[in-house]
């Protein structure tokens, strides 16, 4: 257990310097310098600039040094936001944008697991079609379809709740939220389901119902701690579609998270920012997928004792 | 002779029964005719839209839903009906070119990795697991970003994305086949690698390859969305429906509709589409759990 997890570790370091590198590449070899689109910059002015931000040594020691600063956990400082640093604005956003998520995953998971659950207990019957068919639907409704329409019915026609802002008026994170987690909870609905349909056919199953326990017991005592263990190994690849949908649901809604921070900077071309930014999404990418994986293996024994014998 | 004219035979008995199984499935049946439905429209939109692509009406403004534009008219006095044919051509066309680029890298990087095996396998999918923990959604709008908003780069970068699991299933079904008796009874009788891989690997990878094919257009299609909705990918004069939905989006309190149709308009798609997979899961992957 402990060996898989430093060994998924040490998997994740050479993960993380192809990101840093081709991030790297890829902004550096961008058309048109941060400053080219700020209007006529004196030659000198634009030198200095270059000086200060040391873009003018060659590529490779500009890696070099930009490297050694990430390491040591120093991003920069912003090319548009004269006088902040990219770990500012990063410290800035993140706490929005980790709410942000951390409620919608909550949303995904209440609603998907219920529904899940519902299904698997009467298949093939219209307690399983009716939320399957919601989930469906779920996936099929992309947030930035969602999300307007939910701000055109609650907010707009019926005035339940406000439509933008993070924390400035009670209630304005409910449907950022909701328009986040959908999607979610309809994956994570299909994925109880599927589970629990497997676990409720077992042998054990059946012998605890042969023993007499109430149906309400078997799934909470029994069925679900397998049943679930496709939720949890979707919880990862879940955060980072989570990180991800954050950059349309904070536009939408007017949140000052990092996916705005992000969009922003990508259409400034703000270099530092986006790498930095990229840097840090994929390292809690990587180490939520870790943590979904050793979940996943706490919960089940079988895989377990696969990655004791192949890791 | 004998053992080909016997694969033949059972190969066209496993594509029978997956009909027969498809045809049961109201849902799916639904499906296919939606996109039966969607490609001849698309196909043949230059003729059948009911006004030019570019005509518009300034003085007529946005109108709702009437006679004479079934869908409404937008701020431009644009037919919203035609505007979303238009659109959906482009949306379909990166569906489908996308997924067929991540379909031709996905397939060869996965029969390679399971012919060949031993090192050349594990440092194959050593990289392709890398490739995964990679943060791909934020790689796409950085390249978006980078090299400007074109579309063919557009077909690159999400093709580029959707080939890992694809090399993954295919690798996973040659392996697989690979250690299979009849495979080696193949071989045994003399038949020439080449002979093997068409007759026997091929049929029997296609089916998984289909499904995930089928599964992955719709997410394609609702990635080209994303990015033309954050104003990353589909750029003006050409339109998708997520760039009609990013408009829609900007007047929906005063023209509801011009948010809506579009909105409508993919989600029936991506619903039909989805329904297609699943069914065709069911059909010709008995053994894939469903999720």
């Amino acid at each position: 257990m402990i060996r898989f997890a430093i060994n998924r570790l040490l998997q994740a370091i050479p993960v993380l310097l192809v990101v840093i590198s081709m991030t790297f590449l890829l902004v550096h070899s961008a058309p048109g310098g941060p400053f080219s689109a700020d209007k006529a910059v004196p030659p000198e002015v634009a030198r200095a600039l270059e000086a200060q931000y040391q873009l003018d040594q060659p590529l490779w020691q500009q890696y070099i040094s930009y490297l050694g600063d990430v390491i040591t956990g120093d991003f920069g400082p912003s090319f548009k936001y004269p006088g902040r640093t990219v770990n500012e604005l990063i410290a800035a956003g993140f706490p929005v944008t980790a709410e942000l998520a951390l409620y919608a995953m909550l949303v995904a998971l209440v609603i998907g697991i219920g529904a899940g659950v519902v299904a698997a207990m009467r298949p093939n019957t219209m307690q399983d079609y009716i939320p399957m068919s919601a989930a469906m639907l779920g996936i099929c409704m992309p947030s930035f379809l969602l999300g307007p329409i939910l701000v055109l019915i609650f907010g707009i026609h019926l005035e339940w709740l406000p439509i933008s802002g993070w924390g400035d008026i009670p209630g304005d994170k409910i449907l950022p939220a909701i328009t986040l987690g959908t999607g979610y909870a309809a994956y994570i609905a299909r994925l109880s389901r599927g589970g629990m349909l497997e676990v409720l056919s077992q042998d054990y199953i059946r012998t605890a119902r042969a023993k007499g326990l109430s149906e309400s017991l078997i799934i909470t005592k029994h069925a679900l701690r397998g049943g679930l263990i496709p939720v949890v190994a979707f919880l990862g690849p879940a955060f980072a579609g989570l990180l991800g949908g954050s950059f349309v649901v904070e536009t939408i809604f007017q949140i000052p998270g990092l996916g705005r921070f992000y969009v922003a900077s990508a259409f400034n071309r703000d270099y530092t920012m986006i790498l930095g930014m990229t840097i840090f999404f994929a390292t809690l990418i990587i180490l939520f997928n870790l943590l979904s994986d050793l979940l996943a293996l706490q919960l089940n024994p079988k895989l377990r004792q696969q990655a004791r014998g192949d890791h | 002779m004998k053992a080909s004219s016997q694969s033949t035979e059972q190969h066209s008995s496993l594509w029978l029964d997956a009909w027969l199984k498809l045809r049961k499935n109201r849902l799916a049946l639904f499906g296919f005719a939606v996109l039966i439905i969607l490609c001849v429209v698309s196909l043949l939109t230059p003729w059948i839209a009911p006004y030019g692509y570019e005509q518009q009406d300034l003085m007529l403004g946005a109108t709702p839903p009437s006679l004479e534009h079934w869908l409404g008219t937008d701020i431009f006095g644009r037919d919203m009906l035609t505007r979303i044919m238009y659109g959906g051509r482009v949306s379909l066309m990166v569906g489908f070119i996308a997924t067929a680029v991540a379909l031709v890298i996905g397939i060869l990087w996965g029969a390679i990795a399971g012919f060949v095996g031993g090192r050349v396998d594990a440092l194959m999918m050593r990289i392709v697991d890398i490739l995964y923990a990679l943060p791909f959604m934020i790689f796409i709008v950085l390249l978006m970003v980078v090299f400007g908003r074109n579309i063919l780069l557009l077909f690159v970068a999400i093709g580029a994305v959707e080939w890992l699991t694809m090399a993954r299933i295919v690798r996973g079904q040659v392996m697989a086949l690979r250690k299979q008796e009849f495979i080696e009874a193949a071989y045994s009788m003399g038949l020439s690698q080449w002979a093997i891989i068409r007759r026997h690997i091929i049929p029997n990878t296609l089916g998984p390859v289909i499904v995930y094919t089928t599964l992955t257009i719709p997410s394609v299609m609702l990635l080209e969305a994303f990015l033309s909705f954050l104003g990353l990918g589909i750029q003006p004069p050409q339109s998708s429906w997520g760039l009609l939905i990013n408009y829609g989006v900007e007047t929906m309190e005063e023209y509801p509709w011009l948010l809506i149709f579009p909105g409508v308009t993919l989600s029936l798609t991506l619903f039909a589409l989805n329904f297609l997979g699943d069914g065709l899961r069911d059909a010709l992957d008995p053994r894939a759990a469903k999720d």
